[in-house]
């Protein structure tokens, strides 16, 4: 059977009929096990499928269903790109569906959760497939407000109905910004058609004018900073195998969308366009994980996380469009490919930490880090998973985040080739920015795994937690798997990505599965390669050298004793390094420049039994100076608009006039 | 032929560094002693010390998880498998290819990550200290290192460290003031790294400055070993990466006489020994900074690796 397009479209027929069917069985004690298998299996299926597709190297399939406009119908595509990206999604799907089906049975509202999840899986899958600008944005919006649905699930929360409030602002927002790029392509007479547009002469101060519009639109559901704020609110709000769909998966959706407008629709921009998302991206990365660095809250500090490697993903493809506007066909394809392999990275190891935060929220009510600690000894096998989602985010050989971040660095190292100096000097800087951002992402879990599982239980909750159940066990597990394999076999998903950046490059990278010892090749051997089985187990070897020669011929001997404690042991576990101040030496390294952090010390004199205390003043300038006077000069205006409410008839009748009289004197200078 | 050839070198390479990093910081030590006056211990000391520690039993907290009982061993094969891919006296390593400059830098970057997350296990306030300001210096250590690698890459056009060697052991390089900045940055970092004064003092215990040793503090016996073997083998990672894409003079290339490897062989010593005698030199020089001093210089560090970098573009174009 060749997978096409119509296998995907009914595997979305089967979300949306388990939605009806969640509606259905809406109080049922079953739903919940119904629900999530159901997904499990469908997203599986469409996993496959797209999987297959790509592997085959298959032709892309169209169909039109005669749904939406009457004059246009429902345009539905299947090519390399969106299949790789429907393989994201379902795989995240997938994940997420399997630790719904033990997770799902503590949520205390199921009715809220159970429509809206399959909703939202075939949002993001119709979202990837729609070939028209009606039906792309049809779905995106379907796509948000099902997300919106799922984070406003314990809508009596504190916070979560202000996040969901943010969301929706933000989420319309971005959409109206697409709205008006596509309305930019489709121009007076291109039409809907995703063929059409790609066909049609797009001029550059147009072409501008959209990637400004995308870099919003898309920009702003991915994370972008400045546009991030709704994303550390709304993505810890939804439970917890949501959160790990919307950060890991929808985020991916958004990003898809600006490939596929940018990179295929618009055609190859020019090299300053390649600047813009490239120091976009840089700049983000870095803010968001510091942000990340200064959270104590885990699921907001991997909401902030998302932000720093959609960054990264960001300024990877800004150095695609950099190489690809000068025409460096095969460093285009390093790039590009670099970047979908951290979309797929990402959405690996940013699931398997939303899944284990989720674990650890469940069996101890608490996502405060300062209010946890110890975890490592109740729940020992969450916590392993959780370390290798920590070692795969810190971008640590031998596990995956290393490879994709490995190869940004390759596709760095070919800035020499740009003609242009700005180019030549941005990348670099660029390259140390994202060089940053890795050495900070390492800093930020080893705080995060530190404070959480490692040290004595900060709270009576943490001292008597237990481990998970077992289908949330196996969705960590499969996808930690997943990271060391795409770890130590990085060729073979570069081989799987080298059709979409065929289709959309025109170029690929060297096909790498006929190197000797899998090891990966971006250019030339003499040049840089890496081995990411061989470097794993090297390391198990010499490790386990070690370990033999100590064991056997030196001493294995063991003696239990207290920590020691300079003679003042064990006053209370408050006593541990804080998530807080484990980051302080951070905060006043960066934080006085980007947080305006200032720490007071309130000393009491001598003889004053009052506790001395510090207090930290931290400032988020995004909002203050950015959303803060946006969202006053909002009120104001409204303030005066109201007032036009509460005219006399008289006053109604002369403003219409007024009116009318200024609209005609336009239309007589204008004409 | 070649297959072999490269398997003695890799091998003998292995075991080579190895064998020498206790000496080298025995050496480092003794150096530093004469120099204050003070006979010191012998350099056969550090060896010692190790064999001394292997034999004795561990003392772990109650609390102290598996995570704590694996980290030495992982930070120990982590810096070992990178110092194995550094050429010493010869390029061609057989699995040289596995991993190039910024893999060895990612590799030491696990080591810390294992290392850090040790300190902070055991719940005592002196693990977390130590882990939380080591990981502050790699937070900027890193990018530093890596923007020299950015400079040397781009002059060598490879990130592949034989490559490099090869390309620098060569008479077309000659003088490159980016060369001259990114080789300084390096030297800072390596400092910054290796918990060596300036920025940290590897002779002290139980100082409130102190960072690296704070975070080991709860380690004792074989795994306290291991640690610090593990120390000696950075230690010795960074002169020879110092040595091998600066100074690769005499280094053997592939396809040589077997007459030129003890030749460089010699050579290496040699230049390990004055590495160690200006170590010595400059830490005997200098007094320790202020842990908040240290992102000043690190910083600079960052910014000669930043300027090297875009000299490179400046000089080319003239």
């Amino acid at each position: 059977m060749i997978p096409g397009v119509d296998q995907q479209v009914w595997c979305v027929a089967a979300l949306l009929g388990t939605t009806l069917l969640a509606i259905a069985a809406n109080r049922s004690n079953k739903s919940t096990t119904v629900v999530y298998g159901a997904t499990l299996v469908i997203s599986l299926i469409a996993f496959a499928r797209a999987l297959s597709f790509l592997v085959a190297h298959a032709e892309a399939t169209e169909m039109v269903l005669p749904i939406g406009l009457p004059w246009l119908g429902s345009h539905f595509r299947l090519d390399a790109l969106a299949a790789f990206f429907l393989a994201v999604v379902n795989l995240g799907g997938a994940a997420a569906s399997l630790y719904g089906l033990g997770y799902g049975s503590h949520e205390s509202a199921p009715h809220r959760v159970l429509p809206f999840f399959p909703a939202f899986l075939a949002g993001m899958n119709l979202v990837v497939l729609a070939d028209d600008a009606f039906t792309f944005l049809l779905c995106w919006e379907f796509m948000s407000l099902a997300s919106w649905a799922l984070v406003m699930a314990h809508h009596r929360e504190a916070d979560n109905a202000r996040a969901g409030y943010v969301y929706l602002v933000m989420a319309s927002f971005g959409t109206l910004a697409l709205l008006l790029a596509f309305g930019l392509l489709s121009g007076a007479g291109v039409g809907y058609g995703f063929a059409a547009i790609r066909s049609a002469p797009h001029a550059p101060s147009e072409a501008a004018l959209v990637l400004a519009l995308m870099l919003l639109g898309a920009g702003s559901k991915a994370g972008l900073v400045p546009l991030h704020v709704w994303l550390p609110l709304a993505h810890p709000a939804a439970p917890s195998h949501v959160s790990a769909l919307m950060s890991g998966v929808m985020t991916k959706v958004a990003i898809y969308g600006f490939i596929r407008v940018v990179f295929d629709l618009l055609g190859p921009p020019g090299w300053s366009a390649g600047i813009v998302v490239l120091v976009l991206g840089g700049a983000t990365a870095v803010m968001g994980i510091l942000y990340a660095l200064m959270e104590n809250d885990i699921k907001r500090l991997l909401a902030y996380s998302t932000i720093e490697n959609v960054g990264v993903i960001f300024a990877s493809l800004g150095l695609a469009l950099a190489f690809q506007a000068n025409g460096l066909g095969l460093a285009a394809a390093l790039a590009f490919t670099a970047a979908l392999f951290h979309v797929l990275n990402h959405s690996f190891f940013k699931s398997l930490l939303f899944f284990g935060a989720g674990a650890v929220l469940t069996s101890t009510g608490e996502r405060d880090m300062e209010k946890l600690g110890g975890l490592i000894h109740r729940m020992p096998l969450t916590s392993f998973a959780f370390l290798v989602g920590c070692v795969a985010i810190s971008a640590l050989p031998p596990f995956n985040g290393f490879v994709s971040e490995w190869l940004v660095f390759q596709a760095v190292l070919r800035s020499p080739d740009l003609p242009q100096w700005g180019l030549k000097i941005m990348v670099p800087a660029v390259g140390a920015l994202l060089a940053l951002a890795a050495a900070l992402a390492a800093a930020c879990f080893v705080k995060a795994f530190g404070v959480t599982f490692l040290g004595r239980a900060r709270s009576p909750v943490a001292a008597a937690a237990g481990e998970v159940d077992r289908c949330s066990l196996a969705a960590m597990y499969g996808l930690a798997a997943l990271c060391f394999l795409a770890g130590i076999l990085p060729g073979l998903v570069i081989d799987g990505l080298a059709p979409v950046a065929q289709a959309i490059i025109g170029h690929r990278m060297p096909v790498q599965a006929n190197d000797p010892w899998l090891s990966i090749v971006p250019i030339a051997e003499s040049r840089s390669s890496y081995n990411g089985l061989l470097v794993f187990v090297f390391i198990t070897a010499a490790a386990s050298l070690a370990v033999y020669f100590i064991h056997r011929f030196a001493s294995r001997a063991i003696r239990r004793g207290p920590a020691w404690g300079c003679g003042f042991a064990d006053p209370t576990p408050a006593a541990q390094y804080s998530g807080a101040s484990f980051a302080q030496p951070i905060r006043r390294v960066f934080g006085t420049l980007i947080f305006q952090a200032r720490e007071h010390v309130d000393m009491p004199s001598p003889g004053d039994p009052r506790p001395a205390r510090l207090t930290v003043d931290m400032h988020d300038l995004v909002w203050e100076r950015l959303y803060t006077p946006l969202t006053k000069a909002v009120w104001f205006f409204a303030d005066r608009l109201n007032q036009l409410q509460f005219l006399t008839i008289r006053r109604y009748l002369s403003l219409v006039f007024a009116t009318l009289v200024t609209l005609l004197l336009v239309l007589a200078i204008w004409s | 032929m070649v297959v072999i050839s490269d398997m003695l070198v890799q091998l003998g390479q292995m075991t080579l560094v190895l064998l020498l990093a206790p000496l080298l910081t025995g050496v480092v030590r003794k150096i530093k002693a004469r120099l204050l006056r003070r006979k010191g211990p012998s350099v056969f000391q550090p060896y010692r010390d190790l064999l001394r520690l292997l034999r004795k039993e561990v003392v772990l907290a109650e609390n102290a998880s598996w995570l704590f009982r694996v980290t030495p061993y992982v930070t120990f094969a982590a810096i070992w498998v990178a110092a194995a891919l550094v050429p010493t006296f010869a390029t061609g390593l057989q699995f040289s290819w596995s991993a190039d400059l910024i893999a060895i830098v990612a590799l030491l970057g696990s080591a810390r990550f294992f290392l850090a997350l040790a300190g902070m296990d055991v719940g005592t306030s002196f693990g977390g200290i130590g882990s939380s300001r080591e990981v502050m210096i790699a937070a900027l250590a890193e990018p530093a290192m890596m923007l020299m690698v950015f400079c040397v890459a781009l002059i060598a056009g490879s990130t592949q460290l034989s490559t490099v060697a090869t390309f620098m052991a060569s008479s077309q390089v000659g003088l490159r003031v980016s060369l001259g900045m990114a080789m300084i940055a390096l030297i800072m970092v390596a400092l910054a790294e290796n918990a060596r004064i300036p920025v940290d003092n590897p002779a002290t215990h139980l100082e409130l400055t102190m960072v690296h040793e704070a975070m080991i503090l709860e380690y004792s016996g074989r795994h306290l070993a291991m640690i610090e073997f593990g120390a000696f083998l950075k230690l010795l990672l960074y002169i020879s990466l110092i040595i091998c894409v600066f100074f690769p003079w005499q280094i053997t290339i592939v396809g040589a006489a077997p007459l030129s490897y003890v030749v460089s062989v010699g050579a290496y010593l040699f230049k390990l020994a004055l590495a160690g005698f200006l170590l010595a030199l400059f830490e005997t020089a200098t007094a320790k900074m202020r842990v908040f001093r240290v992102p000043e210089f690190l910083g600079a560090a960052l910014m000669l690796g930043l300027l090297g970098t875009l000299l490179r573009f400046v000089s080319e174009s003239f």
